[in-house]
């Protein structure tokens, strides 16, 4: 048997490499995102910017529209991430606590749609929103984000545990429905609805397909589909590309950095649906 | 179940009420936006809908299967899926090995700053895809890359990732498995602490090795881990999109055109809808086989 200090040592070199493997594409591009132009062509290649400059994210705000794209992708999210938990937590509590006829057959119906990929419904979609005039419009796009019957899932299995004689004693009160689960439904549920807000912001702010086919419009653009135009023009300004996605990865890494543990409980409760 | 035919009570009406109000809105949104868009490509894959109905829908006829006939000889679609099973039969059982071997190395009995090192993995999977894509179409660069750059250090001579159709699908296989490992890791965690803690030590006194203990006692009990793990893994894969678009756009030679890559090219730069909508319903019947093994062999472990 190898003596523990061994194989600590080996486990944490494993822990530490594969922890360089993770960084090291994300460093490479904070520090890319800060060198002047050219330097990221350097060889051998910096690892850190020599002569530091921001003239890369100068750039991106003044002469490339992507202040613009800022602003679409934050509106865009936050209404998204807003009208989601809003929508799905009525919805969820519902399926959870309010009795009808036909409810858990009908939520089984639902649940097993979970396994439709959204691009078969994506074309008619769009088609159905030119009629309507929502393309390039931020409702365009919010639509197919509001309701999603993950989010339905999530809020149900935890509104399961709410105690029902916390919701009969308030109705014993004379308390109405839409109050009961206003005051007291909404802050016990607390907990699923932060992870069901940072789910809803990490893939409206990261989408790409959606955006792409209904924002067509420049103007309208997200981040993501702006970064990707921009590839196509500026494939040589490699800081300047290295800055912008440094621009619409970080709000994302700060999102989850704050709402880490929220986020690993929609993970899991998500693997045990079966 | 109450019967309908007795008699409900004030509270239930109410109660059923409010369950109206409160579904609305979502089951509305749902229906409008998701299940009927679903039908209608359904139905779109049977017609010759194109650009020429997007300005007078009655200009699209019916044409029964023919869509499907015409995939069936299209080589581009041919390729298409070949490449799309390549990345998912490659990135599906890396991905998997990968989350678990992370996972192992997360959860071990000595680990220390065990949450840093969770979050470090968890990182790129929450970064837009679309920005590490362009970052790693950078550090593929035959010549000024930093991967050619540490390869060339240990003497393997630069390889033309994005350029070589032998190498643009596994270098887009990399990235995927670079980015999602940290999502199933955490699911592998949850499998572990799941794993009776009683079992090892028996095996300990046992006089089990390490290997022995992973392969008789790890492995089984992380069974519908895996089977859960490796379904969703594979049909999130089968969806694969955004990093061929921008890091090859589906070349050189098409060797990283995907299904969905194909699905929007048809769609929303030929606007041959009609087509496009069936390789949608293709992508669809593929899940869904997809899901029902899941379903099959879950049902015949219990």
């Amino acid at each position: 048997m190898r003596r523990p200090g061994a194989s600590s040592l080996l486990l944490h070199a494993a822990l530490v490499t594969t922890s360089l493997i993770s960084l090291t594409p994300l460093g490479w591009m904070a520090a890319a995102a800060f060198m002047q132009p050219g330097e990221a062509n350097a060889l051998p290649p910096h690892l850190l910017p020599h002569d530091p400059t921001l003239q890369n994210f100068v750039a991106l705000f003044t002469r490339l529209d992507m202040a613009r794209a800022f602003l679409n992708s934050a509106v865009i999210t936050v209404l998204a991430t807003v009208l989601s938990v809003f929508v799905n937590a009525m919805a969820g509590y519902a399926f959870a606590k309010l009795p009808f006829p036909g409810r858990d057959r009908l939520f089984k119906r639902l649940a097993s749609a979970l396994v439709v990929p959204a691009q078969v419904g994506m074309l008619p979609l769009f088609l159905l929103l030119r009629e309507l005039g929502l393309v390039n419009t931020y409702a365009g796009v919010l639509v197919p984000y509001m309701a999603s019957i993950f989010g339905i899932f999530l809020v149900r299995q935890y509104a399961l545990g709410v105690s029902d004689d916390l919701l009969d004693a308030a109705r014993v009160d004379g308390a109405g429905e839409f109050r009961i689960f206003a005051v007291i439904v909404l802050p016990v549920i607390r907990p699923i609805l932060a992870t069901l807000a940072a789910f809803t912001f990490l893939s409206a702010w990261n989408d790409f397909m959606w955006p792409l086919i209904v924002l067509s419009d420049g103007h309208m653009a997200t981040l993501p589909v702006a970064l990707a135009s921009l590839v196509g023009e500026h494939v040589q300004d490699t800081e300047l590309m290295m800055a912008g996605s440094m621009l619409t990865i970080l709000p994302a890494l700060v999102v989850f950095l704050i709402f880490q543990r929220f986020f690993v409980r929609g993970i899991t409760a998500g693997s045990v649906k079966g | 179940m109450k019967s309908t035919l007795t008699k409900r009570s004030p509270l239930e009406k109410r109660q059923m009420r409010a369950a109206l109000w409160f579904l609305a809105p979502a089951l509305l949104l749902l229906l409008v936006f998701f299940f009927l868009p679903v039908v209608a490509g359904l139905l779109l894959g049977l017609t010759d809908f194109d650009i020429y109905a997007i300005g007078s829908p009655g200009n699209a006829r019916f044409v029964g299967l023919e869509n499907y006939a015409r995939l069936l000889t299209n080589d581009v679609f041919w390729r298409s899926l070949g490449n799309t099973l390549f990345f998912v039969a490659l990135g599906g059982p890396l991905s998997v090995a990968v989350s678990l071997g992370a996972a192992m190395l997360v959860d071990a009995k000595l680990t220390r700053l065990r949450p840093l090192f969770r979050t470090i993995y968890f990182a790129p999977v929450v970064t837009t895809l679309v920005s590490v894509a362009i970052i790693w179409r950078y550090l593929y660069h035959p010549r000024y890359g930093l991967l050619n750059h540490v390869l060339g250090l240990v003497g393997v001579g630069p390889i033309d990732w994005l350029g070589d159709p032998h190498w643009a699908m596994p270098a887009i296989v990399l990235l995927a498995v670079w980015k999602n490992f940290g999502y199933n890791m955490l699911i592998f965690v949850a499998g572990l602490q799941a794993v009776p803690a009683e079992l090892y030590e028996a095996a300990a006194i046992d006089g089990a090795g390490g290997w022995q203990r992973f392969r008789h006692i790890t492995l089984p009990g992380l069974a519908p881990t895996f089977l859960f793990v490796g379904v969703t893994t594979m049909i999130g894969y089968f969806q694969v999109f955004a990093e061929p678009y921008v890091m090859t756009q589906g070349g050189p030679l098409g060797s990283t055109r995907s299904v969905v890559l194909f699905m929007y090219e048809e769609g929303f730069r030929w606007w041959r809808i009609g087509t496009a909508s069936a390789t949608a319903v293709v992508l669809l019947l593929i899940t869904l086989a997809g899901a029902l093994l899941q379903f099959r062999l879950q049902k015949e472990r219990t």
